[in-house]
């Protein structure tokens, strides 16, 4: 073997050693940023999740919010999805893309709103986990439907309060309205 | 345990990234495939034999634990068994190019009737510690059932850990001390770590190392709002109590004991270090990590007065100035150190007063005595005569010149002269690996080590169990310090103090033990990342909660 094949084996190799490790990092880069099959999956669950609460019995509890609905009327949302969730910001100006906790035990602690519900409780499967005996186990939840984010109790004991008003039914969250569960004090942020 | 600006993010359910992580072990397969073919390319400019015994026998080994992983934590991170895989697989290329040097001149060794230096660069016995690591990863998955099915027969999982704190705390020094237990302990290159099982030399110590981890998050869960909240306030340290205190000086005193006793100034700094992280993990308070490092400053100081731990002020010498000592130095009482390497008078003075020592002891017919009289390094014996203590940094310097050597870009697999390094199949393979890969390679080793502690860490941000946090944590803060430790230590950034480079170094106990990590980082990873129980129903006050 001459030296030239030899030094490009050798520099072959190191740039082996360099792809693997930015292969692996790669893998990783969803963690940070959100990969397209992450962001697909989210949209998915999102959209199963509005069809869920679409197709609950016409309780109070489940009739479809009534905010003005962004965009142009369109069908029911049974069967196909319509369109992205709201997700991190990328309709520009759009929807919120933080929730931020500004008081209670948690404060200062920052969810991203990728379009993937978001549990609050003492539950230790909750999404933001509060633990604050004024708070139920599965207290509430802020979930995407139709470009908005809306709030719902899950039958708390103390309620929750959106603004100042009791949320009964859910409710479209506009960003900045303080929603109370317990001593907790969250907002959605743009 | 929440601190301010703390981000949480929402977790995307149903996140499996099996192909990612088959991908990637294909990748980790190449490289270890590609590694062998180099080295024979370079050596004798063919593909070689091992490439298909080793390479092919680790392809294998990876394949099973990676349908291992499949089958039992498919929601598993993706990224560590192939970046394991691809550790283990450089460092048995390295140590299979080793192997054909050194073991080429051991025959010659052998032909000429000389000394054989028993302790040499082993491919074979280090494929074979390889499949016994990957077979106990197997197992070890296999009997961590999912945490969700708790009907399952010999349910063993990381958590049930945690109901036998105690029991695993005196099992971890049960096993730190077996190695003084005589008749069972051997003493092999200056440090009292091993024991002899069976024919095979196993180092309880990288055992005590999980063990340890086990215990301190068992007693730290419940220990922790205790040791963060209680304690009086003193400018910006807060003292706790003596009783939360009193462990943290125990296991202390315990890890100076390990230093007296075993003389293995780097395991003692590995125990200390992590329950020091781990303090930290448990109650995010500063002062704890702060009281930790001022123990450990005084621990260091106290030693360097006390005139039976010599060999410590020693390594800190031979750390900040290597040459006097190359190929062997004395240091005196006074500080000062007299070389005494083969060049020197008293040397060969030394030698030749031996000599003779030896001919009147064969002339007695003392043929054992005379036989042992040869035996003894010239070097040590004027040395000892002299009051002084014996120590060689030619390890230390050789590994320095190897990396030297090979500079940026490295001389390449199979073209440099690693075997030149005493011990470069273990704890100088870094300082080997250095030499034919180049600062190039070695950045790329230790981002597979950080990336290795950043999956740990994010499954210990992942878990939901306060235990499993402070597991998972401690787990993988372990192997970054351990990583720390020798690969500063052959570098000279900090003493150099013997421990096993993780995956890479030729060693069954260190092999079995990081494989056992690995899997118990696996089966933490499949448990945070598998999606929550989901609620069938979600009415009423009575839940079902599928458990599957």
């Amino acid at each position: 073997m001459s030296d030239f094949t030899l030094t490009l084996i050798k520099l072959a190799f190191l740039a082996v050693l360099w792809l693997f490790v930015i292969a692996a990092v790669g893998v990783i880069r969803a963690d940070l940023f959100g990969s397209k099959a992450a962001t697909k999956a989210a949209s998915r669950a999102a959209s199963r999740a509005s069809r869920a609460v679409q197709q609950r019995p016409p309780k109070a509890a489940a009739r479809p919010p009534q905010g003005p609905p962004p965009g142009p009327p369109q069908g029911p949302p049974q069967g196909i999805p319509q369109g992205p969730p709201p997700h991190g910001g990328q309709r520009g100006g759009g929807g919120p893309t933080r929730l931020v906790v500004v008081q209670g035990e948690r404060t200062g602690t920052i969810i991203d709103l990728t379009g993937v519900p978001i549990t609050i409780g003492r539950a230790n499967d909750a999404t933001l986990v509060v633990t604050d005996d004024y708070a139920s186990s599965r207290h509430a939840r802020i979930y995407a439907q139709d470009g908005q984010w809306i709030v719902e109790d899950l039958g708390s004991t103390n309620g929750t309060y959106l603004g100042r008003t009791k949320v009964t039914r859910p409710m479209p969250v506009p960003p900045g309205v303080p929603i109370r569960i317990g001593k907790t004090v969250i907002e959605l942020r743009k | 345990m929440h601190a301010l600006g703390e981000q949480i993010r929402a977790q995307i359910p149903y996140q499996r990234r099996n192909a990612a992580s088959l991908a990637l072990l294909g990748f980790a397969m190449v490289l270890t495939l590609a590694a062998f073919a180099e080295v024979g390319l370079a050596r004798d400019g063919s593909i070689p034999a091992g490439l298909f015994v080793y390479g092919g026998g680790l392809v294998i080994l990876a394949l099973v634990a990676y349908a291992a992983q499949l089958r039992f934590a498919p929601f598993a991170d993706p990224l560590l068994l192939p970046l394991a895989v691809a550790l283990n697989g450089l460092g048995l290329a390295m140590i299979y190019r080793l192997d054909l040097d050194t073991s080429a001149d051991r025959k010659a060794a052998e032909l000429a009737g000389k000394k054989v230096i028993r302790d040499a660069a082993d491919a074979s016995g280090q494929l074979i510690w390889t499949f016994v690591g990957i077979a106990l990863f197997v197992a070890a998955i296999a009997i961590m059932r999912d945490t969700s099915n708790p009907d399952a027969k010999l349910s063993f999982t990381p958590k049930t850990a945690q109901r036998y704190t105690y029991i695993i705390g005196l099992g971890a020094i049960v096993m730190l001390l077996l190695p003084i237990v005589p008749g069972i302990g051997a003493e092999i290159n200056g440090a009292r770590v091993w024991i002899n099982v069976g024919g095979f030399s196993v180092q309880p110590g990288e055992f005590a190392k999980l063990m340890l981890v086990a215990f301190f998050a068992g007693y730290l869960v419940n220990k922790r709002q205790a040791m963060s909240l209680i304690g009086k306030k003193i400018g910006p340290l807060s003292l706790p109590r003596a009783r939360d205190l009193g462990p943290v000086m125990v296991i202390w005193v315990l890890c100076l004991g390990v230093l007296f006793i075993q003389k293995d100034l780097g395991t003692a700094l590995l125990y200390f270090g992590l329950f020091v992280s781990m303090l930290y993990i448990a109650t995010q308070r500063v002062s704890w990590v702060m009281i930790g490092v001022g123990l450990l400053a005084v621990a260091v100081f106290v030693i360097t007065l006390l005139p039976f731990m010599a060999h410590v002020n020693q390594r800190i010498d031979i750390w900040q100035n290597p040459r006097p000592y190359f190929d062997g130095g004395c240091l005196m009482k006074n500080g000062k150190v007299v070389p005494v390497n083969p060049n020197t008078d008293i040397f060969k003075q030394a030698k030749v007063t031996l000599e003779a020592k030896a001919q009147q002891q064969d002339a007695a017919g003392q043929k054992a005595t005379a036989l042992q009289t040869r035996l003894v390094g010239p070097g040590w014996w004027a040395c000892t005569k002299m009051g002084g203590e014996y120590s060689d940094s030619a390890q230390l310097m050789k590994g320095m010149f190897a990396l030297g050597q090979g500079g940026v870009l490295g001389t390449g697999l199979g073209q440099g002269k690693p075997w030149q390094t005493p011990l470069s199949f273990s704890d100088f393979i870094f300082d080997s690996m250095g030499e034919e890969l180049g600062l190039t390679g070695l950045m790329t080793l230790l981002l597979m080590y950080a990336l290795i502690v950043q999956r740990g860490m994010k499954t210990a941000v992942a878990a939901r169990d306060p235990y499993l946090k402070l597991f998972a944590g401690g787990v993988s803060f372990a192997l970054a310090l351990q990583v720390f430790v020798i690969v500063g230590g052959v570098t000279k950034l900090i003493p150099l103090t013997g421990l096993t480079t993780p995956f890479l170094s030729q060693g069954g106990s260190s092999l079995m033990a990081n494989w056992i990590l690995i899997a118990i980082l696996v089966r933490m990873s499949h448990d945070a990342r598998k999606p929550a129980p989901q609620a069938i129903q979600d009415e009423g006050m009575t839940q079902i909660v599928s458990l599957r």
